[in-house]
């Protein structure tokens, strides 16, 4: 740097150090523009998947292809197979004994939405979702995978335990007419659960979670398959044959009990109950019963009830993922669990339904073979209305309704949604 | 050997690296944000603006909570995290890294996981809240959880060691000599905080603005464990849309309404400060 420089023109200087739109910040601008016009031009993505064809030729040609692969891999929920402590899971190291077939168990699914947003892509891409079998609630989730042709039909002729030992409630569902995608793996009840210290009295209705006394007290699900249908229940309709002017009047009814209502939880009720923030709720069968086993700290034991108006009869299902790898080892693994000593293994542990009634025969040969609590546990296991519920119990459900997708949908969630979401 | 192409070269990673995870997703969701259609039949691009309008007709309440909330967030966490930067800064002495290290500690475990401690902790008839009511300080029916001070104050939990370690840094920076000179020229101590330590630690604070605000006013978590029926927030509408919903242009519209609400935020408060570059103020 030299020293021989003229003193500077102020409007040189002027022109130095104030900040100029130049050339290349033109030439910048527009390329960004550019870019990204031609990034939005390009955009737009097709159709996801189509329906599966699901007539038997098609059916039956897929099958014939397919071949024991000696593998499995199996997405479940958490806490929703029989398992000791060391983190095995008796059930399946039987499964994996007595057919070679080595199984990778993982507790993928939190919740229905999440899973089928993590496996969308690869589905839709025509491409392996890493696994094979997974464990879908039946409702608007299920639906869309059906929808998108995300489910490979099952082999109808590799279900002989399915067709001797299922209860006749869990055959030919309305959702899936002939189990020709799917076959239950447990079910339960929504009803109300409560902790009767708390509330210092019984609960019969539904009537009762508008109850000014329980005033912040009170628990909601806050997800649009269970809340709109229990208030449909609550006015007296039946979801299945309920018309837009119902919905609206059932928002309203949970409107206007919003005020007294504590949250709008997505799974979490049960830590209110538990804690006795929430003193009664919107509940599922299995959630209260494992809590009231596992719950001694709480001193007062909480209650389940389906109430007058009735309560929703939801299951989860075996499902086969599209582009299986190894779908014959699936199908030798939901037939499987439909033998009356593996299912009674699963709902000692789980404490959901059991849609094998032979099961409870086995639990109370368990029970009267064991001593102690374990007798106590099992004894309450094999009657309760959580795991083998009796015919009235189950007169009094009704499978909820799950709106077809499209504007049907679209409208539901529009009058439903803005109810927990603000 | 230096060549006229090193700088290019220098910036190469790091300007790849935003390239292909910032600019093509931040692009990527405006494009999809002016789409329509579903899953079942394919989406496609009509440049409609439409969805805007919609987003934030139905959910200015949310939008405009989660950005109250940030800030009450961004508030409580400079109060709470200015003395403590101080202190650690001024006084820590040898421990400096000691005290850095125990404020940092609860981050070894997981976001969520702390925050569901605290829905433990605030329970109405929990360890803190219990007793006073057994003292007979509180109302039996007085609880926390279930409204916006749990939500804030999970969030403040959670984001206070974005906010003390950025005024740390700048307080640690500041040369001592400066307040012995003001001292020398008969500065009170209140003197010397607010005319030479507060104007060169706002970089700091700024830093930890951007840091804090952000994030918080996106929180969903915080609102799904602590909060109620009154307390939903942008970011689990944005789940609900995106999760529940498959109505990937509208939650993506929404995200875009929300970056342009925050990328707003700052900048006036970028003005405020008074610096003229925005760049400049966070690298300082």
């Amino acid at each position: 740097m030299t020293q021989n420089q003229k003193p500077l023109d102020p409007a040189q200087l002027r022109g130095l150090t104030r900040t100029r739109l130049g050339r290349r910040d033109m030439l910048r601008l527009f390329g960004a523009v550019g870019g990204a016009a031609a990034l939005s031009a390009c955009g737009g993505i097709g159709a996801q998947g189509e329906k599966a064809d699901t007539s038997k030729d098609s059916v039956d040609k897929y099958w014939s292809a397919q071949k024991e692969t000696g593998q499995l891999n199996w997405a479940n929920w958490p806490l929703y197979l029989d398992d000791e402590p060391g983190g095995k899971h008796p059930t399946l190291e039987k499964f994996q004994k007595d057919t070679g077939i080595k199984v990778k168990y993982v507790e993928a699914i939190q919740d229905n939405g999440p899973f089928f947003a993590k496996v969308q892509p690869a589905l839709s891409d025509g491409k392996y979702s890493g696994y094979d079998l997974a464990v879908i609630t039946s409702g608007i989730v299920f639906n869309k995978f059906r929808d998108l042709g995300f489910f490979v039909p099952l082999d109808q002729d590799r279900l002989p335990n399915f067709n001797k030992f299922a209860g006749d409630k869990y055959k030919d569902p309305a959702y899936d007419p002939g189990n020709v995608l799917s076959i239950p793996w447990q079910g339960g009840f929504t009803g109300i659960g409560y902790n009767p210290e708390k509330t210092g009295r019984e609960i019969t209705s539904w009537e009762d979670l508008t109850d000014p006394k329980f005033k912040g007290h009170i628990g909601m699900m806050g997800n649009n398959e269970d809340l709109p249908n229990i208030a449909l229940l609550a006015i007296g309709k039946d979801p299945q044959t309920s018309t837009e002017a119902d919905w609206q009047k059932a928002a309203d009814w949970l409107n206007n009990m919003k005020p007294l209502v504590r949250n709008f939880y997505s799974q979490n009720y049960i830590n209110g109950l538990a804690q006795g923030d929430v003193w009664i709720s919107m509940a599922w069968s299995g959630d209260i019963f494992q809590q009231n086993l596992s719950g001694k700290k709480t001193g007062s034991q909480l209650k389940f009830v389906i109430p007058d108006e009735g309560g929703l009869l939801w299951t989860d299902n075996f499902v086969i993922l599209k582009e299986a790898k190894n779908p014959v080892s699936a199908m030798k693994l939901m037939d499987f669990y439909y033998q009356n000593d593996i299912a009674a293994a699963v709902t000692e542990y789980v404490n959901y339904i059991s849609p094998v009634p032979g099961a409870q025969a086995v639990v109370k040969q368990d029970a009267a073979a064991a001593k102690g609590e374990d007798k106590a546990y099992l004894d309450a296991v094999a009657t309760s209305y959580a795991t083998f519920p009796d015919q009235s119990t189950y007169d009094k459900t009704s499978v909820g309704r799950t709106p077809k997708a499209g504007p049907e949908l679209d409208k539901w969630n529009s009058i439903f949604e803005p109810v927990y979401q603000s | 050997m230096r060549s006229r192409l090193s700088p290019y070269l220098l910036i190469l990673p790091g300007g790849l690296w935003l390239a292909i995870f910032f600019l093509v997703p931040m692009v990527a969701m405006v494009s999809v944000s002016l789409q329509t259609g579903s899953l079942e039949t394919g989406f496609s691009q009509t440049f409609n603006v439409q969805t805007y309008i919609d987003m934030i007709s139905a959910y200015h309440v949310q939008l405009i909570r989660s950005l109250v909330y940030g800030l009450m967030t961004t508030l409580v966490t400079i109060l709470l995290a200015y003395p403590m930067a101080y202190w650690i800064a001024f006084n820590g002495g040898r421990h400096k890294s000691t005290y850095l290290f125990l404020i940092l500690l609860p981050f070894f475990v997981t976001f969520v996981i702390r925050t569901i401690s605290w829905q433990f902790l605030l329970a109405d008839d929990g360890i803190v809240l219990g007793t006073l009511k057994d003292w007979g300080m509180l109302p039996g029916s007085f609880h926390i959880l279930a409204t916006p001070f749990a939500v804030v104050g999970g969030l403040v939990y959670n984001f206070l060691p974005f906010m003390v370690l950025p005024i740390y840094v700048a307080l640690e920076r500041i040369d001592r000599a400066l307040i012995e000179a003001a001292s020398d020229l008969y500065a009170s101590r209140r003197e010397v905080f607010r005319r030479i330590v507060l104007p060169l630690s706002l970089p700091g604070v700024f830093a930890g603005v951007i840091l804090t605000f952000v994030p918080a006013a996106a929180d969903y978590v915080n609102a799904q464990i602590l909060g109620g029926s009154g307390q939903v927030m942008i970011g689990n509408i944005i789940e609900t849309l995106y999760i529940t919903n498959s109505q990937y242009p509208q939650a993506s519209a929404l995200s875009s309404i929300l970056l342009a609400a925050l990328l707003i935020g700052i900048f006036v408060y970028a003005r405020v400060l008074g610096t003229r570059d925005v760049l400049d103020a966070s690298a300082g």
